[in-house]
């Protein structure tokens, strides 16, 4: 069994800032039983990168499972002593203090599958062929994920999650969780989610598929055998993507009909929003595989728990038993308020142990990334709660009250 | 003198319910009207005090709508099942008859669409159970005669701040029902936190209704 302390590395030697977990080390956890996938094929062994925080307690009733969007990862606070500026992505809600906070909870951020940062995904190698899996990659759900996120809990010894969080696809998986893992989990943290994509939002992902597949680097998935990437698909599809993070008032906000240098008649940026989606386009084709995109848009794209019930979500969520927290933020229009409240909806129809808070926030989807401090109060609130019931520290755990 | 006659009127007990949290007057009425075990929806819950009094006199669950993020954040911090939604756009989320009982605890005079509301308690409920300050009490009365819109404990804002409007009496709210057909199964109208005894439209600060569909 592996030591259950946190990975945090040896915290004194890089200078932490202020509330941070500090320098952080990933772990990697290999699984040699065959995973069965919803599509109907199996990924006969696989690895599952993770990092934790903070110290998992004796009863082992404190652990937290954080489950990323998109394109995150596993590294979701902290940062790398080798690599201080890369930070995890969700450091403003996890650490010492913060609203999840370490010094009370063991939190395991981890990578899922067929993602690109250590998990096993497209560019891993197939092990029947010896080359990346690339194309033949398998495509996987929502369900394959958390089916694999158990048995790293299992891997880690943790049969019950305190509470599992995610925003975005991360909701999704705390719901699943919820739905088809109901005596593993305690809480489930469901922030700016939705109980299924709308036509809309496949629409989207569906334009960014077609970025990706139609650049002539993408040679039907199998780029790596050519040495390219399709890299212009890729800015396309995360520029298309980055525009529904964002809402208009923030995108008026911060570019407006700014200029760079005034007009050129000409097609390279001349509007500061032209230059900033570019920027953010070259940085994702970097970083991010196509496969894996593609992939992980499918999985959005699938999701849908209710169609286990003939589209009764409340049906669906019958099975849940625990509390929910359900959060939206109000000009998020990638998934509006009004699809956390069908959640909500089915959940009261069901009787369950749910509240539910939609914070006035101007940033968009990506509002669920940045400090508010009304949503970080009742996340923080929240979790102050379960730490109480359970008994790790605060006012209880120190015999002050 | 308008301050002299507002504090002729004494704050009602408080009745000390789980720890430090105070109930309000009408949180005993309400809960002696509520069965055991009930499904509750407490509209305008603010930090789920009255909530909480029902789960743990009469084992109720249920939920509390609250606008104010204050209000939410203090209701999760007390462990109530809380809903951030604006009332004036009445209970889509909620099923017909899905609730023993709705609740507006002295919300109702602030709301604008008074009647949508009422209504649609009665969608969601098999039974509404509405408090209010009574406009009618004699000291409201007395300060309208003297000239001055008037201020009391109970409606403790001056006319140009005041949430509330849309403000009535014991017998306006009979007359409110009555023309709309529904049924009250309990009337309760506390002055100085005791049921009045005579005269409830003139002595009564706060009117507690239960009703239904006929």
């Amino acid at each position: 069994m592996p030591s259950f302390s946190a990975t945090t590395a040896d915290a004194d030697s890089v200078a932490t800032p202020d509330r941070s977990v500090g320098p952080v080390l990933p772990q990697t956890a290999h699984f040699n039983a065959p995973l069965p996938l919803a599509c109907g094929r199996a990924l006969p062994q696989y690895d599952l990168a993770y990092e934790t925080y903070g110290t998992l307690d004796a009863s082992r009733s404190n652990a937290v499972l954080i489950c990323h969007a998109l394109n995150a990862s596993h590294h979701v606070a902290g940062f790398y002593a080798d690599d201080p500026d890369n930070v995890g992505w969700w450091d403003n809600m996890v650490g010492p203090g913060k609203p999840l906070d370490t010094e009370r909870f063991f939190v395991v951020g981890v990578n899922n599958l067929g993602s690109c940062f250590g998990s096993t995904g497209p560019v891993s190698t197939n092990p029947g062929t010896g080359q990346p899996w690339g194309s033949d990659f398998p495509l996987l759900t929502v369900e394959d994920w958390v089916d694999a996120q158990a048995q790293l809990a299992d891997r880690l010894g943790i049969g019950q999650w305190a509470a599992v969080m995610g925003g975005s696809l991360g909701g999704m998986q705390a719901l699943d969780w919820a739905i088809r893992y109901p005596a593993r989990i305690r809480n489930a943290l469901v922030i700016a989610a939705a109980p299924n994509l709308s036509a809309e939002n496949i629409a989207f992902n569906e334009i960014a598929r077609q970025a990706i597949m139609t650049d002539p680097e993408f040679h039907d998935g199998n780029f790596h055998a050519y040495d390219v990437k399709p890299r212009r698909g890729l800015r396309v599809a995360r520029m298309i993507g980055h525009i529904t993070y964002l809402s208009d008032e923030q995108m008026e906000a911060k570019f407006g009909r700014q200029l760079r240098e005034g007009l050129k008649f000409s097609f390279a940026p001349e509007f500061q929003i032209e230059s900033y989606l570019r920027y953010q386009g070259e940085k994702f084709a970097e970083y991010y595989d196509a496969n894996a995109y593609l992939r992980v848009t499918k999985a959005l794209d699938y999701f849908d728990p209710a169609t286990r019930t003939g589209g009764d979500l409340a049906r669906a969520l019958a099975s849940a038993t625990c509390r929910f927290l359900v959060v939206s933020f109000t000009t998020d229009w990638r998934f509006p308020a009004s699809r956390s409240r069908e959640i909500v909806k089915a959940l009261v129809r069901e009787r369950r142990d749910v509240s539910y808070a939609e914070i006035a926030a101007p940033h968009g989807h990506d509002a669920f990334l940045l400090d508010n401090p009304q949503y970080h109060a009742v996340v923080r609130t929240w979790f102050e709660r379960m730490a109480t019931e359970i008994g790790v520290g605060g006012v209880i755990a120190d015999g002050i009250a | 003198m308008i301050r002299a006659v507002a504090t002729a009127i004494t704050p009602p007990t408080p009745i000390s319910v789980s720890g430090p949290r105070v109930a309000r007057a009408d949180y005993a009425t309400i809960g002696s009207w509520v069965a055991d075990s009930a499904h509750v929806l407490d509209l305008g819950c603010g930090d789920g005090a009255l909530l909480d009094y029902l789960a743990a006199q009469r084992r109720a669950s249920g939920y509390g709508i609250e606008i104010d993020d204050a209000g939410v954040l203090a209701s999760v911090r007390n462990g109530i099942n809380v809903i951030q939604s604006d009332l004036e756009r009445g209970l889509a989320g909620f099923d017909d008859a899905a609730f023993d009982v709705v609740i507006l605890s002295q919300t109702l005079q602030a709301m604008r669409r008074v009647e949508a509301i009422v209504a649609e308690m009665l969608r969601v409920g098999r039974e509404a159970i509405v408090t209010f300050p009574n406009f009618g009490h004699w000291s409201h009365r007395l300060q309208i005669l003297r000239g001055r819109m008037p201020v009391s404990t109970s409606l403790p804002y001056q006319w140009y701040d005041t949430p509330n409007i849309h403000l009535c009496t014991v017998k306006d709210f009979d007359a409110f029902l009555g023309a709309r057909g529904y049924r009250i199964l309990d009337r309760v109208i506390l002055a100085k936190g005791r049921p009045a005894r005579f005269a409830p439209n003139l002595t009564g600060e706060l009117a507690i209704y239960r009703f239904r569909k006929k």
